[in-house]
């Protein structure tokens, strides 16, 4: 048996994992369901692709791929470029609606005008790209072997290498950073950090930065792994919320084990069970580990 | 005469702007001071505490901090200025370790200053040190208290407010706790203590206020008001001769 679908697996987990970072630091800082979290991928998909043709506009010549890479340097550039930008769409969407609705403090209503943004948001991605697919590059991979009948493309490589580099930065920002103690602060007792000096305004502003800029970069490894298209993060969103209640709301090594699992769980049920029960298998898996662990593998107890 | 290092005059607040709790409560708090806010249920002590820290919005009155006003400032702001304010409950973050909570508060003071503020907090309380790494949420009730007045003290505050801190606590530990305020006034810093715990406070208080339905009622040494009979009996559970026999 080829055991192809548990990479496959780490490959759709790795992006959920990513993605679910975002989630669980806004859920647990902001305290509400962020759905405008699967539009900043698709944003940050979207921005680094017209980043990336217009300085390669810019530069006025072919530019070539990197090693056996499909990509060149241009997305690379485009990629810190996008996510800087994507953070500022989520700063910017925080300072024209969220921060005005929290004064009210009514999680719901926070909740159904991220639904309404999401679905502004998408629709004009929609109005601006068409809903064709794009792509980063449309180069053919050669898939190389691993061995036990898995093989991997380049760029899939290059992406996980990516992720794991990005999920063990967000991890140590927050274990061992005064930002990072100070959102673990914020998460778990908003009213204690401002009289432990906390700036709570400036932690929730570096919040949606960090959130956006990570979904920008979820959204960059989806485009070049698969494909970009308006729909792709409203695709991704109930496995990131899955990934993030799976492996605890607020921790982010929580976030991306819940990924993995996620992503070869439904793997897993493509190969064995049937690819229309792909999403159902996963949150049947979600449902089982909250039943026996309920503030999810790395949550908190009070969570 | 002592100068006020804190001054609240005539606060209005309250959670509603509507429905103030405080209705023109008024203290201060002098150098080297222990002052008690006492009066029942409800009088509004720990509301012009949170008022004073940034916590509950003011409507009106004015609140001075070595001679700067200081009303309506930021609770982050306060801080900074030098206002520690250790609340009743949730008063440590439990989720994060003890040196984890010191260097949390640590991060408002200039980085070479950190380091050491943390070691005197361990210096000042031993028990702590000894499980640094330790989850705060795992300490006894005492050792929390502990930690939420080394996470105040750490900013070398002008003035230390403190809501309840003998609350749930045994009266061994209690004592304990009032002790190291002792220790904490010896040391140069004033303190604004509400409790519930009436006799206990006046023990280790120079001068306390009675509030009652948001409105100072008495105020003067707190040996007076522990022998005033009127007040002994309406305030502070009866007989006079027991304030001084069972601090």
């Amino acid at each position: 048996m080829s055991l192809q679908f548990i990479a496959d697996g780490l490959l759709i987990g790795a992006m959920v994992g990513l993605g679910a970072i975002g989630v669980t630091l806004t859920y647990s800082i902001l305290g509400f369901a962020n759905f405008v979290h699967g539009e900043f991928i698709a944003w940050g998909a979207y921005a680094c692709l017209v980043i990336a043709g217009l300085i390669g506009l810019a530069v006025g010549a072919d530019i070539a791929p990197l090693g056996p890479f499909s990509i060149g340097w241009t997305i690379l550039v485009a990629a810190v470029i996008a996510m800087a930008f994507t953070g500022g769409l989520a700063l910017a969407l925080d300072w024209l609606l969220f921060a005005r609705l929290r004064k009210h403090g009514n999680a719901i209503v926070l909740v159904m005008a991220s639904f309404g943004a999401s679905m502004a948001l998408r629709s004009l991605l929609e109005f601006l790209f068409t809903s064709e697919p794009a792509y980063f590059s449309r180069d053919i991979q050669i898939a190389i072997p691993l061995g036990l009948g898995i093989r991997v493309t380049p760029d899939q490589m290059l992406m996980l290498g990516l992720t794991a580099v990005l999920v063990t930065a967000m991890h140590l920002l927050i274990t061992r950073t005064a930002i990072g103690r100070a959102m673990r602060a914020v998460s778990e007792n908003p009213a204690l950090a401002r009289v432990a000096g906390i700036d709570v305004a400036g932690v929730i502003r570096k919040t949606w930065l960090i959130g956006g800029a990570l979904a920008c970069a979820a959204g960059i490894v989806a485009g070049i792994t698969v494909q970009i298209r308006p729909f792709m993060g409203f695709d991704l969103l109930l496995p990131m919320f899955a990934a993030a209640i799976l492996g605890g709301i607020g921790s982010v090594p929580g976030a991306v084990v819940g990924g993995l699992i996620v992503g070869l769980a439904e793997s897993c049920a493509v190969q064995f069970v049937g690819a229309e029960y792909r999403a159902a298998v996963a949150f049947l898996l979600l449902i089982a580990v909250l039943l026996v662990k309920p503030a999810g593998l790395f949550g908190r107890g009070d969570a | 005469m002592t100068t006020a290092v804190l001054r609240a005059e005539a606060i209005v607040a309250g959670y509603e702007p509507d429905l103030p709790i405080l209705n023109g409560a008024s203290f201060e708090v002098r150098d080297r001071e222990i002052v008690a806010l006492l009066g029942p249920n409800g009088a509004g002590k720990s509301t012009l505490i949170k008022a004073i820290a940034g916590l509950v919005p003011i409507s009106s009155g004015v609140v001075t901090l070595a001679g700067e006003e200081i009303t309506r400032l930021p609770a982050h702001v306060l801080i900074r200025r030098g206002l520690g304010f250790v609340p009743q409950t949730e008063n440590v973050f439990t989720t994060m370790s003890i040196d984890d909570n010191l260097k949390l508060a640590a991060a408002v003071l200039e980085k070479p200053r950190r380091g050491p503020r943390i070691a005197a907090m361990y210096a000042m309380f031993p028990a702590l040190a000894a499980r640094r790494h330790l989850a705060a949420g795992r300490l006894s009730g005492g050792q929390r208290q502990m930690l939420a007045i080394a996470r105040a003290l750490l900013v070398e505050p002008k003035v230390l407010m403190l809501d309840e801190p003998s609350a749930g606590l045994s009266p061994k530990v209690a004592a304990e706790v009032f002790e190291n305020l002792l220790k904490i006034r010896a040391s140069g810093v004033a303190i604004a203590l509400v409790e519930q715990s009436v006799r206990a406070a006046l023990s280790i208080a120079d001068r306390a206020y009675i509030l009652a339905e948001g409105r100072n009622r008495h105020e003067g040494a707190a040996a007076d008001l522990c022998d005033d009979p009127v007040i002994a009996r309406l305030y502070l559970g009866g007989d006079p001769t027991a304030a001084r026999a069972n601090p």
